[in-house]
């Protein structure tokens, strides 16, 4: 397979509701991308558009909606969606268009503009449930979450005190990120205090709906060594579907993760990946889901992540720095361009260009993974220098 | 190049700008119905729920026991081979305490979703649904469910034919 380069990265702000529209929103994310990597929409050969349902727009058809701002006019282009494991998938998407040899550059675009949908975005999401056996019980989004997270900290004996930590890590990576929607200074009692939705999960626990936009550039070795005297390469990539079927499995531990990040370790050829991965950034729509995630990216003991956060060593200058750029919970969850924001931040770190979040040290490799539809959906990259 | 851009891209709005006209919106009321079969498997499951009774379907290729029941084994991908009555009894495999609806409406009386694992069905196997007659604050993992049955003439062939699991007293 052909080696893969992402050379340029750009994103908008993450903000509860844009004035812009999603085209609009596509386009400065991408054009930022492009014009960081000194390209032009001439250079682009293929176009992916990463957006999660359809039904927070209101529109069908989303990536034909989208793709004028996406750069996609008279260009191969498609739309990729694995729910809110849409935005790591995305630059999977263009890692296989590159790869294949195919196409030599291409533009890879998330949007999500999540405030359209009345009263409340999270109504869009009850139509994930299963509309026979489970719809009429009146599900909500935060149900699965809440069992999940109940599951998880009964198995291991993990305490909400312990889960908070993350909210409060990752709210104030926050305050350093230039597009950050909730960056914040609170404390474990913060958390706690705040409003119980569905035991055990509170306010705070949640990262807010956002819109906004984030985008990157991949291409070739031999456009890369051309156009980019920094190219941070894509070393592996990795994805995996769990059954839908969601109440037949243990919820306490995602074997779809350590599935997606197993494919990406071998292609990498990492084989210690608590050794070999030095920065994170696991999907974090919810404070518990951090820790979930690390577990199954195998990079602590079934359990553990709990006592890593404690312990300071996910903090931006612990051993293993995770969600240095403020997360989901900080920056902010436009679904499918919150997961890319996490590929752009490993991107601009690997390169030391992250300013004031800066890991220390330089890293040299770093992991972004996203989660989505059912608790079913792992997808995993990893980019090195 | 983070460390390069002085002005990011983006504007929020606030809720006033929206109220006070200075952008404009449009507004529209999607109105969509749909009718869904239940289908060969679920069909019987419904049927059976308004019997008062859960069934699952047995797979002769892998020997579990299906809960919701297919007609097919996602694992051996092969036909399923049975028919099998559960029991209306079950363990508590996690729960939720929830104080909003699910257009955020705000709940007084919370409802309480549970996974519960069906007894007679293959380990693990469980099915969403609702816990009552039990004090929030008493409800444990682990904790043994019973299914509370509307009555004959008020069921119609739905999950919600079962009203809720309560706890079996000394279970």
């Amino acid at each position: 397979m052909a080696k893969v380069a992402v050379v340029g990265a750009g994103m908008t702000k993450f903000v509860r509701r844009a004035q812009e529209t999603g085209p609009e929103l596509s386009w400065q994310a991408a054009k930022m991308a492009l014009d960081s990597a000194g390209l032009t929409l001439k250079d682009v050969d293929a176009v992916v558009i990463g957006s999660a349902p359809d039904a927070f727009d209101g529109v069908h058809m989303k990536g034909e909606y989208l793709a004028e701002g996406a750069g996609a006019w008279r260009k191969p282009c498609i739309r990729g969606f694995v729910g809110g494991g849409t935005g790591v998938f995305s630059p999977i998407q263009g890692w296989y268009h590159v790869a294949s040899g195919q196409f030599d550059t291409v533009l890879v675009v998330c949007e999500e503009k999540m405030s359209s949908c009345h009263p409340h975005p999270q109504g869009a999401f009850i139509t994930i449930f299963d509309h026979i056996t489970e719809r009429p019980l009146g599900p909500n989004l935060l149900w699965i979450f809440a069992l999940e997270m109940n599951r998880y900290m009964t198995v291991h004996g993990i305490t909400k005190e312990e889960i908070a930590l993350v909210a409060v890590k990752n709210k104030k990576n926050a305050l350093d990120h230039p597009c950050s929607q909730l960056g914040a200074e609170l404390t474990v009692q913060d958390i706690l205090d705040s409003e119980v939705l569905a035991w055990p999960v509170n306010r705070l626990d949640v990262s807010p709906a956002s819109d906004g936009a984030a985008a990157i550039v991949m291409c070739a070795e031999h456009v890369a060594k051309r156009v980019s005297d920094k190219p941070v390469w894509v070393e592996g990539v990795g994805w995996h579907l769990d059954t839908a079927y969601w109440t037949n499995r243990d919820l306490y531990y995602p074997r779809y993760v350590e599935y997606a990040a197993r494919m990406a370790y071998e292609m990498a050829g990492i084989k210690e990946p608590r050794k070999e991965i030095h920065i994170v950034e696991p999907y974090d729509p919810f404070d518990y889901k951090e820790l979930h995630h690390l577990e199954g990216l195998l990079l602590c003991d079934r359990g553990q992540a709990a006592r890593l956060t404690a312990d300071g060593v996910t903090q931006r200058d612990g051993d293993l720095p995770v969600c240095p750029s403020g997360g989901l919970l900080g920056v902010g969850n436009p679904i499918a361009a919150a997961g890319l924001m996490k590929v752009c931040e490993l991107f601009w770190q690997l390169r030391g260009e992250a300013g004031k979040r800066q890991v220390p040290g330089t890293p040299r490799r770093g992991l972004a993974q996203a989660w989505g539809d059912l608790m079913q959906v792992g997808t995993v990259v990893i980019l090195g220098r | 190049m983070t460390v390069k851009i002085k002005e990011w891209p983006g504007t929020a709005l606030s809720s006033r700008d929206i109220e006070e006209g200075r952008v404009l919106t449009v507004r529209h009321k999607l109105r969509a119905e749909y009718e869904w079969d239940a289908g060969v498997a679920i069909g019987r499951y419904l049927r059976e729920l308004k019997n008062g009774r859960l069934i699952a379907r047995r797979c002769g290729g892998c020997e579990r026991t299906l809960l919701p029941p297919r007609m097919f084994c996602e694992e051996c991908f092969t036909p399923t081979s049975e028919w099998v009555y559960v029991g209306a009894t079950g363990t508590v495999n996690t729960f939720s305490i929830c104080y909003v609806r699910w257009d955020v409406v705000r709940l007084k009386e919370p409802l309480l979703p549970a996974v519960i694992t069906v007894d007679g069905a293959s380990p693990g196997m469980g099915i969403l649904h609702l816990l009552g007659e039990v004090r929030p604050d008493d409800i444990r993992v682990g904790m043994r469910v019973q299914a509370v049955w509307k009555s004959p003439d008020e069921r119609e062939g739905a999950i919600t034919d079962i009203k809720y699991w309560k706890p079996i007293q000394g279970g």
